[in-house]
C-alpha cells in the first residue's frame, strides 16, 4: 500500500479534482452504457412478444382482429 | 469445425449470449486488479505526482478509442466486400462504445493536461486528431440512423469507416510527426520508460477495458441481430424461448 491515510489517498496530491474528475465521468458511463442496454434490450423484447402474439391471434381468428381495411 | 457457420445472426446470436458473461467476469477481474495495482500500489511519480495516476484510465480508454476503430473499419470492409449481414450488424454494434472510449480519451486528457500543461485544451496535433476520431464515430452513427434503408445505411456507414481509417495512424504518430505538446509515447512493443508497477496497472485497465468493449458491444450485436430479422423464425424462437426464462 502506497498511501498513508485515506486523505492522502483522495487528495492525490492536490490533483483530487483531476484524477477524481477522470474517474467518476469515466466509472458513470462505463456503467451507464451496458444498464441502457440491457434496459433497451428488455423492451425490445417485451415489444417484440406482443407483435409476435398479436401476429398469432390474427392468424387464427383474421375477421375478428383483423385490420380496418380489412373488415367487410 | 466449420468456423462459416458462426457468420449466420442465427448461429451467432446464442453463443455470443454464452460468451458476453465470460467476458464481463474478465472486465471486472482486470478492472479490480488494474486499479489496485494503479491507485493503492503504484508509487507516485517524481515529476508529476500523483496527478499521473490519470494515466490508468486515460491510456486505456485512447487505445480503446484506436482499437475499437480499426475493428470497425474491418467488419465494415468485410461487409462491403462479401456482403455478409453479420459484419454490418458488428460495425454498427461497435460505435457507440468507440465513441464513448474517444469521449473519455478527451475528457481525462484534458482534465490531466490543465494540471500539467496548464491548458484544458490545445490544437495540437495529437488532441486534434483524436477530436476528429470522436466525430468520425459521430459521423457514422448520424449517417447510419439518417439511411432509412438499413443495406443502404450499412454500405454508406462502411464507406465511411473505411475513408476514417486514415486518421488511426495520424493520431498514432502524431508525437513523432509534428513537435506536439503531447507527450510521446511510454509505452511500444521494444520497450517502456514506464516502472514496472506503473505500467502493470496500466495494461491490467487496459485488458479490463478490451473485455468490456467485447461485452458490450457483442451484447448491443446481439440487439441489432433480433431487431433486423424479426420477422424470421429463429427471431421469434429465441424471443419466445427466453420469454419463458433465462437471458
Amino acid at each position: 500500500m502506497y498511501w498513508n491515510s485515506l486523505s492522502d489517498f483522495f487528495a492525490m496530491g492536490d490533483h483530487g479534482l483531476y484524477v477524481w474528475g477522470s474517474f467518476a465521468v469515466m466509472a458513470a458511463l462505463m456503467i451507464l452504457e451496458p444498464v441502457l442496454l440491457a434496459r433497451g434490450r428488455k423492451k425490445l423484447l417485451e415489444r417484440l412478444r406482443r407483435q409476435y402474439r398479436a401476429e398469432a391471434i390474427e392468424r387464427e381468428s383474421p375477421r375478428r382482429a383483423g385490420t380496418p381495411e380489412a373488415r367487410p | 469445425m466449420n468456423w462459416y457457420r458462426f457468420a449466420s445472426p442465427q448461429a451467432f446470436y446464442p453463443l455470443a449470449g454464452r460468451m458476453i458473461p465470460w467476458f464481463w467476469a474478465l472486465a471486472a477481474i482486470f478492472g479490480i486488479a488494474g486499479l489496485v495495482v494503479g491507485f493503492l500500489v503504484a508509487p507516485g511519480d517524481a515529476r508529476q505526482g500523483e496527478g499521473y495516476r490519470i494515466i490508468f484510465l486515460h491510456v486505456p480508454a485512447s487505445w480503446m478509442s484506436m482499437f475499437i476503430y480499426l475493428v470497425m473499419a474491418f467488419w465494415a470492409g468485410l461487409g462491403l466486400i462479401f456482403n455478409f449481414r453479420l459484419s454490418h450488424m458488428m460495425a454498427r454494434a461497435l460505435a457507440p462504445t468507440g465513441a464513448m472510449f474517444a469521449f473519455l480519451s478527451l475528457w481525462t486528457g484534458s482534465l490531466w493536461g490543465k494540471p500539467m500543461w496548464g491548458t484544458w485544451w490545445a490544437w495540437d496535433a495529437r488532441l486534434t486528431s483524436e477530436l476528429i476520431l470522436l466525430f468520425l464515430y459521430v459521423g457514422f452513427i448520424a449517417l447510419q440512423a439518417a439511411i432509412d434503408d438499413p443495406r443502404r445505411a450499412d454500405r454508406a456507414g462502411a464507406i465511411l469507416a473505411l475513408v476514417g481509417v486514415v486518421n488511426i495512424p495520424i493520431i498514432y504518430f502524431s508525437v513523432k510527426w509534428w513537435n506536439t505538446l503531447h507527450q510521446g509515447s511510454s509505452v511500444n512493443l521494444a520497450k517502456s520508460s514506464m516502472a514496472a508497477t506503473m505500467l502493470c496497472g496500466m495494461l491490467l485497465c487496459a485488458l479490463a477495458c478490451w473485455m468490456y468493449a467485447i461485452a458490450v458491444s457483442l451484447a448491443r450485436a446481439r440487439r441489432i441481430m433480433i431487431e433486423r430479422e424479426k420477422d424470421t423464425l429463429w427471431v421469434r424462437e429465441e424471443v419466445m424461448k427466453e420469454a419463458k426464462g433465462g437471458m
